[in-house]
């Protein structure tokens, strides 16, 4: 940080909790609700008879969840590992599906201190152009895929939602699944990447507590709290099929947030019983010029049982597996809980193509580089089906 | 039941005959089972999500189904019947047949059908000319209303879809076989051979199952189970069921015994 920030002090910021102008704001009582319950979420009283009684009842209450996700519940990983497996077989067979994400921009006005697109690192910045876009997705299509997550740095300027409607045209051609990880915006903006044809929208909150998030995220539309957590309720609204929750696990207490997640996915679900759950599970990666960042304080086997409470709370929901964890963890979770998993993955700009000099840096470093053959290989091998698309477009 | 003819029991569906009553689904196990599970299954009509056909990608499901066996597409995705039609015309569009089976759902969480979009869809798909076999809650004015708007059979389900927990809706099912003059195929729910062979036994016209074998360790093994249940349960109904004693034995006319002293 060669140059003074002026948001690093805390008098320079903005308020996190304010909308800032054309914000829509919901009226929902969802937020509330969420944060009350995770402030009452006492994990450390949980016991190991209030586990088994979780893993006893048929249908998982919120209780229940919160037991799972509490220390108590470590010694019982194999048995709640035996739950999950069950529920996921279940709901989903055996079926794994696959997908790549799609950077096409990292411009991004935020300032998080954790991520390596943060408005004040100095990155190569890039965004694609049409024509880019176009050749970038076919070549992935020729892999095989069939469903695409686009992500964009969180730019509203340089990526605009008529750019990221166009971008989602063009996905039309190639995929039948098109998912966004982009800004938070209005539904009737959503709304309209619907028409355009995306279905799916994910958004993580990455700390659901406000007052840590407020020391992570120093600067731009990022950093007003509501308006992010409103984001998949509008989408809902704005007619997405289906939301994705994540809270970044290593940024705040992560048993909390993790409850948050659920409790915040399963008010949603109740309020939209239509809407389609999904979770991600990343945990913080190592970031370009960022040393002190590490994902030390979420182990595997704190993040296994995470996915698990997920699972087992909502059977039907679809669980990612992230390209931040390695080969080994990701050949192994598909086996218990998650539901779906990315190949050949890039998250830096422009690289699914050759003879392209307009590229851009990666957001963080991933752990499994696999293609999409190995990874549909791999699949194969435990026994699993890879399902390229479970979806249409109507 | 009319449809059946009793000394050759063929199961009839849109003038269609069938002589299996085995029903299969094709998801949630991997596709080079299909094949050997149909077999083993006897099955002759296999359901499939038209999401799952990718036309000419990797994973076809479309690749895996052996010719001869009737395709029973689902409209499964469709939130509503206008979208439950869209998706059946789809289908008929990239030859997966004049079958369809209407499954609308606005549930992401036990995937109940919506019986009064599934009415509408019936009514527009039928006249169209598609064999409509609708995914229902079972009631029986739904089912009545199905019939009207021209169901080739009735799919009442017996459980949520996946649970495996067996005719939790037996005694409304039997209302359906007992009132509704068309074939009564039980759907969703099916977890064991023993629940599918209890449902034939009801008079159930054939059963529907996809998670309970995809789900088994062998899943061949376990469509070859089924059948046998079914066969069983079919042949069980035909005999037609001895008495049931609740109660322990039963002295001769303890009541009305008088009349004869």
């Amino acid at each position: 940080m060669e140059t003074e920030i002026k948001e690093l002090k805390k008098e320079n910021r903005t308020s996190h909790m304010e909308y800032m102008e054309g914000m829509e704001v919901l009226d929902s009582d969802v937020q509330e609700r969420v944060i009350v319950a995770m402030n009452a979420y006492d994990y450390d009283k949980y016991t190991a008879k209030d586990v088994k009684a979780a893993l006893a009842h048929t249908e998982c209450t919120v209780e229940d969840f919160a037991a799972l996700l509490s220390p108590a519940a470590l010694p019982f990983i194999e048995e709640i590992a035996v739950r999950a497996q069950e529920e996921t077989r279940k709901h989903f067979g055996n079926s794994i599906y696959m997908f790549t994400p799609l950077y096409i921009a990292n411009y991004c006005e935020n300032y998080c201190i954790y991520c390596g697109f943060n408005c004040h690192n100095k990155i190569k910045r890039a965004r694609l152009d049409e024509e880019q876009i176009e050749k970038e997705m076919a070549a992935i299509a020729k892999t095989g895929l069939q469903e695409i997550l686009i992500l964009t740095g969180e730019s509203r300027k340089m990526s605009d939602v008529k750019y990221i409607g166009e971008a989602c045209k063009i996905a039309r051609k190639y995929f039948k699944v098109i998912g966004l990880e982009v800004y938070p915006m209005n539904s009737d903006e959503y709304a309209y990447l619907h028409e355009c044809g995306a279905d799916y929208v994910t958004v993580f909150q990455e700390t659901y507590d406000s007052d840590k998030y407020e020391t992570l995220h120093l600067a731009g539309h990022k950093r007003v709290f509501p308006y992010r957590f409103g984001a998949q309720e509008r989408a809902i609204r704005g007619g997405m099929r289906g939301v994705g929750f994540a809270a970044l696990l290593g940024l705040s207490d992560f048993r909390k947030d993790a409850f948050a997640t659920g409790y915040h996915a399963y008010l949603l679900q109740r309020k939209y019983p239509h809407a389609e759950i999904a979770f991600s599970c990343p945990r913080l990666r190592p970031i370009i010029n960022n040393e002190k960042i590490n994902p030390k304080d979420v182990h595997e086997t704190q993040l296994l049982q995470v996915i698990m409470a997920y699972r087992i709370f909502m059977p039907f929901a679809s669980i990612t597996i992230s390209t931040r964890e390695c080969e080994r963890v990701r050949n192994n979770v598909i086996k218990i809980a998650a539901t779906k998993i990315s190949a050949g993955v890039s998250v830096g700009i422009g690289e699914h193509i050759e003879d392209n000099d307009n590229v851009g840096d990666a957001q963080f470093e991933i752990s499994d580089g696999r293609d999409v053959d190995e990874v549909y290989r791999a699949i194969e091998e435990q026994g699993l089906q890879p399902v390229m698309s479970d979806y249409i477009y109507v | 039941m009319s449809e059946v003819v009793k000394n050759e029991d063929k199961l009839v569906i849109g003038g269609k005959e069938f002589s299996s009553r085995f029903i299969l689904g094709s998801g949630k196990y991997s596709l080079d089972l299909i094949k050997a599970a149909v077999e083993h299954a006897g099955a002759q009509m296999i359901t499939l999500a038209l999401r799952r056909a990718n036309q000419g990608g990797m994973a076809n499901i479309l690749d895996y189904i052996p010719e001869g066996v009737t395709l029973l597409p689902n409209t499964s995705g469709a939130r509503n019947a206008e979208e439950a039609v869209r998706i059946a015309r789809l289908s008929r569009e990239v030859g997966c047949g004049e079958f369809v089976k209407i499954e609308i759902m606005r549930d992401s969480k036990y995937l109940l059908p919506d019986n009064e979009e599934t009415i509408k869809a019936t009514e527009i798909l039928a006249k169209e000319g598609f064999i409509v076999m609708p995914y229902m809650y079972p009631d029986l004015n739904v089912a009545r209303d199905l019939k009207e708007a021209g169901a080739a059979s009735i799919m009442p389900l017996a459980a949520p879809i996946g649970s495996n927990k067996g005719l939790c809706t037996k005694e409304f099912i039997q209302i359906l076989i007992d009132e509704i003059d068309l074939p009564i195929i039980v759907d969703a729910g099916i977890g064991a051979p023993s629940q599918a062979c209890e449902a034939m036994e009801m008079g159930a016209a054939a059963v529907m199952a996809n998670t309970a074998i995809a789900t088994a360790g062998d899943v061949p093994v376990m469509a070859e189970a089924m059948r046998l249940a079914i066969e069983a349960g079919r042949k069980a109904y035909l005999a037609g069921l001895g008495r049931v004693m609740e109660k322990g034995g039963s002295a001769s006319s303890p009541l009305t015994g008088f009349l004869r002293d």
